[in-house]
């Protein structure tokens, strides 16, 4: 009996890593200041063997960073060597190629020692809002005009605090107040873990992860393996063509199931661009895997192990193997196309399991401007709102309206946008007919319209897709309705880039709907009817 | 002052009836009549009243608590309810958070909206964060809205504008143009039941209460009516989710503040217990049938809160339900129970809950048909229930259906036997239970391990002092009457009404004016809910103010004096402000500049709680009634444990672990690890020994 104790205990172990790096997160929701960690969740936590293995991360709203920020740990390990690391040692980056894909994330880790004898590591991510250069939008030619690098420091040495560091951070930013106590945030979130985790060693009298933590690959992976195995093998093709900055980008994917790995290769994918829409190899890695998971192994958590059988390859010099020193900023908006462009192969393995195309990449409206008429207030203000728009359709449901996939970030209400930024909202309600019609029909997007509330013109760093190529519909269901860009009085405006709103015009942003699935004219009755009874269809046909 | 009360607790199964008069304390549990609630509380109230011969016009006050609101949700047989919203703005509703509550899951459903699309109008106004009209109501669209409500068959309205947390000049001009037209209609407006920034938790909880307030006003008034008749002359007062008592007519215009009364009752029967043991820092654990509730008090004071979710679509996942912003004790609730489900998952995983047997058909030892494992199965399979003494002997429970269902959806899958299953099943919730609590406690910025556990309702003194050893407890403390905890928790609820309000200010050169100006206000509104129940009683006031560092998203609570404030509070508001933040997070910003968001003011009778009961002396072992052979985790074999009545035990007893006590209502288990004795209030104390 006692090796089927054991099985028990093990499983409550595991369970509590995933407890103590759900702490670790919500530590770090609960004290940060970057208004996309604490309102929207945009963050990471994870805990880490001394081989670099993920053993459990927080489940928050990053897929960017499932990934990106396990292979981040061993970068740390290869550059400070286990004998070399003392308790109170913090290490940080914000390396786009050995991080999470820009510089706006910061990555820390942190050693944990029990009893003296390092036993893990705990790292954690989460995005700043400014890190100076031209800011946060896809402008830049290089990395180095998106703002601070910071290569692998020690950000602590046995609990003193890099204060040259500090303040070199603290120079850079438009918001220096903010990125600090962020800076701070990051690290207690990770003294946070290492804390539960000794408790967690003494009550169940251990010395070291080592057992747990291959008791954790292994089960991950195996179980990884055995859902793996049930998919059609095979390589299946597909491409997607998105907006891109100055000429559309093909994205190009063949997956190959074997007995028991899957391997996505990016091969035939549009080459690296001018401005910064490149995304790294981490990157690009995190959201193929996010949606490869979604689709194969939903349940089981992520860990070395449960990623060990999901491989990714990209070739050098493609926008998504972007080399150093590229400019990578709103790597996001093409990382999160991934997804669909995974979906588009998978749909003919496992077709029930696999929605249409949807907006995919977020619509974020990063404002700058002057806060007020005078110049006393030097910096204005620098916001980044969120809003989405519509899923593509389930195959047997709907797709969902106005809803972030794949990141799992929150929209910000417009009550909070307006105390935080002098605009205001004159609308922000459901797009009629914006969702791909079909036996189930995409997701609906939004129709936004924006004004400074000073009368003053503001500035907008556009990040959006999905304005020239729409979500497509799958098995005869329609396109997704494109986006739009413009302002009220009917000009249009560039997907991407800096551009003035100029004083008294409104911005008007409606997001695209996703695509549908199936023939429009199978929908079930009910479902049409209700559309039409709440103005979401108006055509009938 | 000996008053006679009585309290009832309407639950999805059963409504629970407590009388107190005088020293005596009797309670009945009788069958939840949905239909028409009152007629259970009547049946249960007479025979309780016949049995202890007391009439009920004896009867001074009567504590209601009901989770008939939440349910009405839940199933959504609430009012035909329509919303008026701002011009551009009508689908705050579907919009929600934009997010998805299961990052993994491509196949959630959303919430379904109480409101559908077709019945949410529209009126052009608006009002700017500071409260001025940068557009004004256009009275011609306003006037056209009653008949296209008359159009849908409305019954009951939201009206939710943006920003009328700041200025309610338009909600209160459309309700007044409404009821001109229709004078029976419901009207609730947004900046009434939740000023509040952030317009979809307001909406959501201005709709919610449209969409209840027909149903609960018609029950109140029936259930007061059926009572008057039947020769009830004292004061009904209603339990609110935020573990104060108010009354009735109140009750009937905000009965979105009733929803989870069940559970607030809990935490007061748990401050209540903690007072007479003189404990200051208590993780209260109720656990029943379908959900665990645990909840932190400290310094006899339990945690609230002002965010709570109804409804939750799936598996009490976080952002799942519709959002209410209301005073509520905050506690985490999860799916454990003594009926939750066990299953083994894809990665050999054995999984306990959130789907529960209920009461139909229940546990697979029930024998009502049941086929799969449950806790309490695992329970009877392990040897701590004894089928023959379930619910006193009234219900026999067969244990090898139990050894069954476990054996093939737990111990198959696993090569386990049926034993060592039930045993992995009741560590899996324990676990389940522990991390809860423990990510709640951090939640919070708390720590759990030097707190002490009480336990009530019927499954938490089986699992107590497993979940103590886990989050490292030395003290579990159960009551007598711990399977009515929430009914007995009503009768010690002081009369009590919080209401808030967004108003947003900088700490520097802070509006002291208009600070007083809010509280004198939000006073007034407390006043006149409190003072009819408060009957002639000293009223107390706390005021509080929701602050944080400019740049940061969430607030803490800091505690503002109950006077008019000065500019020179300024100083004053920094330090008790940085003294919250540093308890919370360690390290405070120097010089960080600080806003405030919300301030609330809460209004309560006295909440009288007893000194601390003296030590009682050991008087020695009790004598057991029967042995029990039990499994033994750390052994991994069965092994011989007394068992004890509790009724037969007298304060000063102890009792030696392991061990069980068996009552009428629950069985209490003492692991290895824990030796017992009887306080002088009658509880059961459980120490950790060494």
């Amino acid at each position: 009996m006692t090796g089927q104790i054991a099985q028990i205990r093990y499983q409550i172990m595991w369970n509590r890593l995933i407890a103590v790096v759900e702490e670790q997160a919500q530590a770090l929701i609960r004290t940060a200041f970057s208004p996309i960690v604490r309102e929207c969740g945009d963050l990471s936590a994870g805990i880490f063997d001394l081989k670099g293995r993920m053993l459990a991360q927080a489940v928050t709203g990053t897929p960017g960073h499932v990934n990106s920020m396990a292979l981040s740990v061993s970068h740390f390990i290869e550059k400070f060597p286990l004998a070399s690391m003392q308790p109170g040692d913090i290490y940080i980056t914000n390396d786009p190629w050995m991080g999470t894909g820009h510089l706006n994330d910061f990555v820390l880790t942190t050693p944990a020692f029990h009893r003296g004898k390092l036993i893990a590591l705990f790292s954690c991510t989460s995005h700043l809002m400014d890190i100076g250069g031209i800011g946060f939008g896809p402008d830049g030619t290089d990395v180095f005009m998106e703002g601070l690098y910071i290569p692998h420091l020690k950000l602590a040495e046995g609990g003193r605090m890099n204060e040259t560091l500090m303040a070199m951070i603290r120079a850079n930013t438009r918001l220096p107040v903010d990125t600090e106590g962020d800076v701070y945030s990051l690290a207690a979130c990770n003294d946070v873990g290492a804390k539960r985790l000794a408790e967690m060693m003494d009550e169940f009298g251990l010395d070291s992860l080592d057992d747990l933590a291959e008791h954790v690959i292994a089960n991950s992976r195996a179980a990884v393996e055995a859902e793996i195995a049930r998919l059609p093998k095979g390589t299946y093709r597909n491409t997607m063509r998105i907006d891109g900055y100055d000429e559309p980008i093909d994205l190009t994917a063949a997956i190959t199931v074997g007995e028991k790995t899957i391997h996505v290769d990016f091969t035939g994918t549009t080459g690296v661009q001018k401005r910064g829409i490149n995304v790294p190899m981490a990157y690009t890695e995190a959201y193929t895997c996010f949606g490869l998971g979604c689709v194969v192994a939903a349940r089981i958590p992520n860990n070395a192990g449960s990623l060990a059988p999901l491989t990714v390859s990209a070739p050098p010099g493609s926008i998504l193997n972007a080399p150093y020193p590229r400019a990578v900023a709103s790597r996001h908006v093409i990382g999160q196309m991934l997804p669909d462009v995974v979906f588009g192969c998978l749909r003919q393995a496992v077709p029930e399991r696999v929605p249409a195309e949807g907006t995919s990449c977020i619509w974020m409206m990063s404002l700058r401007g002057p806060t007020a008429t005078d110049a006393a207030d030097k910096r204005g203000f620098a916001v980044t709102i969120t809003s989405n728009g519509g899923t593509g359709a389930r195959p047997m449901k709907d797709g969902l309206d106005a809803t972030a996939y794949p990141s799992g970030v929150k929209g910000t209400p417009v009550e909070i946008a307006e105390s935080i930024a002098p605009v205001v909202f004159w609308r922000k309600e459901l797009r009629p007919d914006s969702g791909g019609a079909g036996r189930t029909r995409g997701g609906m997007g939004q129709v936004i319209e924006v004004e400074s509330s000073k009368g003053l013109p503001f500035e907008l760093l556009a990040a959006f897709d999905r304005i020239d190529h729409p979500a497509r519909g799958r098995d005869g269901g329609e396109n997704g309705a494109s986006g739009v860009l413009q302002l009220k009085s009917g000009q249009k405006l560039k997907g991407k880039g800096f551009q003035t709103i100029p004083a008294g015009e409104r911005l008007v942003l409606m997001t695209p709907g996703g695509g549908g699935v199936g023939a429009p004219s199978e929908r079930a009755g009910e479902a049409s009817a209700r559309d039409l009874r709440d103005g979401l269809v108006t055509a009938a046909d | 002052m000996t008053q006679t009360r009585l309290a009832v607790d309407i639950g999805g199964t059963f409504t629970d009836v407590v009388l107190e008069a005088g020293d005596r304390r009797l309670t009945k549990k009788v069958l939840t009549t949905s239909r028409a609630p009152e007629e259970g509380v009547m049946e249960g109230t007479l025979a309780l009243l016949a049995e202890a011969g007391v009439a009920l016009g004896a009867v001074d006050v009567l504590v209601h608590g009901t989770t008939l609101a939440t349910n009405a949700i839940i199933e959504r047989k609430g009012a035909r309810t329509a919303l008026i919203a701002t011009h551009g703005f009508r689908d705050v509703l579907d919009i929600a958070y934009e997010s998805r509550y299961d990052q993994y899951d491509i196949f959630i459903e959303k919430p379904v909206s109480l409101v559908p699309r077709a019945r949410r109008f529209t009126v052009p106004e608006r009002v700017d964060v500071g409260g001025r009209v940068l557009l004004a109501l256009d009275e011609a669209a306003a006037a056209t809205l009653p008949a296209q409500l008359q159009a849908e068959r409305i019954e009951s309205v939201a009206v939710s504008l943006l920003h009328s947390y700041a200025n309610p000049a338009h909600e209160l001009r459309v309700r007044e143009i409404l009821l001109t037209a229709l004078p029976d209609l419901a009207v609730t407006l947004s900046s009434e039941v939740c000023p509040e920034v952030r317009e979809y938790e307001r909406t959501s909880t201005a709709v919610a209460n449209a969409y209840v307030q027909p149903l609960m006003a018609g029950y109140l008034g029936r259930l007061d009516r059926a009572l008057q008749a039947a020769g009830f002359r004292g004061t009904v007062y209603l339990m609110t989710s935020g573990g104060g008592l108010t009354a009735l007519e109140a009750a009937a215009r905000f009965p979105i503040r009733l929803v989870e009364s069940g559970p607030a009752g809990g935490a007061i029967l748990a401050t209540h217990v903690a007072a007479l043991a003189g404990e200051r820092r208590v993780l209260s654990f109720d656990m029943g049938g379908t959900t665990a509730k645990i909840c932190l008090i400290e310094d006899l004071k339990p945690e609230t809160s002002r965010a709570f979710e109804v409804d939750r679509a799936a598996r009490f996942l976080k952002g799942s339900g519709l959002p209410l912003r209301i005073p509520v004790i905050e506690m985490v609730e999860i799916g454990a129970g003594g009926g939750s489900i066990a299953k083994v998952d894809g990665l050999k995983r054995i999984v306990v809950g959130p789907e529960s047997a209920g009461s139909e058909p229940g546990p697979a030892c029930y024998g009502r048909g049941g086929d799969e494992p449950t806790v309490t199965d695992a329970d009877v399979a392990l040897g701590r229930i004894d089928p023959e003494r379930f619910a006193g002997g009234k219900m026999r429970l067969d244990a090898a259906k139990a050894a069954a269902a476990l054996a093939r959806h737990v111990g198959g899958p696993l090569g386990l036997s049926a034993t060592v299953a039930g045993f992995g099943v009741v560590e899996i919730v324990d676990e389940n239970m522990a991390n809860a609590a423990r990510v709640h406690a951090v939640e919070r910025g708390r720590a759990v391990a030097d707190a002490t556990l009480i336990a009530f309702g019927g499954a938490a003194p089986l699992h107590a002092s497993r979940l103590a050893e886990k989050l490292g407890i030395r003290k579990v403390i159960i009551p007598p009457n711990a399977g009515v905890g929430s009914a007995v928790g009503f009768l010690r609820a002081p009369v009590a009404y919080e209401v808030v309000r967004s108003r947003y200010m900088r700490l520097e050169g802070f509006d002291a004016a208009g600070a007083n100006a809010l509280f004198e206000a939000l006073a007034a509104e407390a006043r006149q809910v409190v003072e009819s129940g408060a009957r002639g009683r000293s009223l107390e006031e706390r005021r509080t103010a929701y602050m944080r560092y400019v740049g940061q998203g969430h607030e803490i609570v800091v505690p503002v004096p109950s006077r008019a404030l000065i500019a020179d509070d300024t100083a004053g508001l920094r330090a008790a402000f940085e003294r919250e933040y540093e308890a919370l997070f360690q390290r405070v910003i120097p010089d960080g500049a600080i806003e405030v968001l919300s301030w609330t003011l809460t209004l309560s009778t006295p909440h009288d709680l007893p000194a601390a009961l003296a030590p009682v002396a050991r008087s020695g072992g009790a004598r057991a009634i029967d042995r029990r052979s039990v499994f033994d985790a750390e052994a991994e074999a069965f092994a011989e444990v007394p068992v004890y009545g509790r009724a037969d035990l007298a304060p000063g007893q102890t009792v030696a672990g392991p061990a069980l006590i068996v009552e009428d209502e629950t069985t209490t288990f003492l692991s290895a690890r824990f030796d017992a004795h009887i306080d002088a209030a009658g509880s059961i104390v459980l120490e950790r020994r060494s």
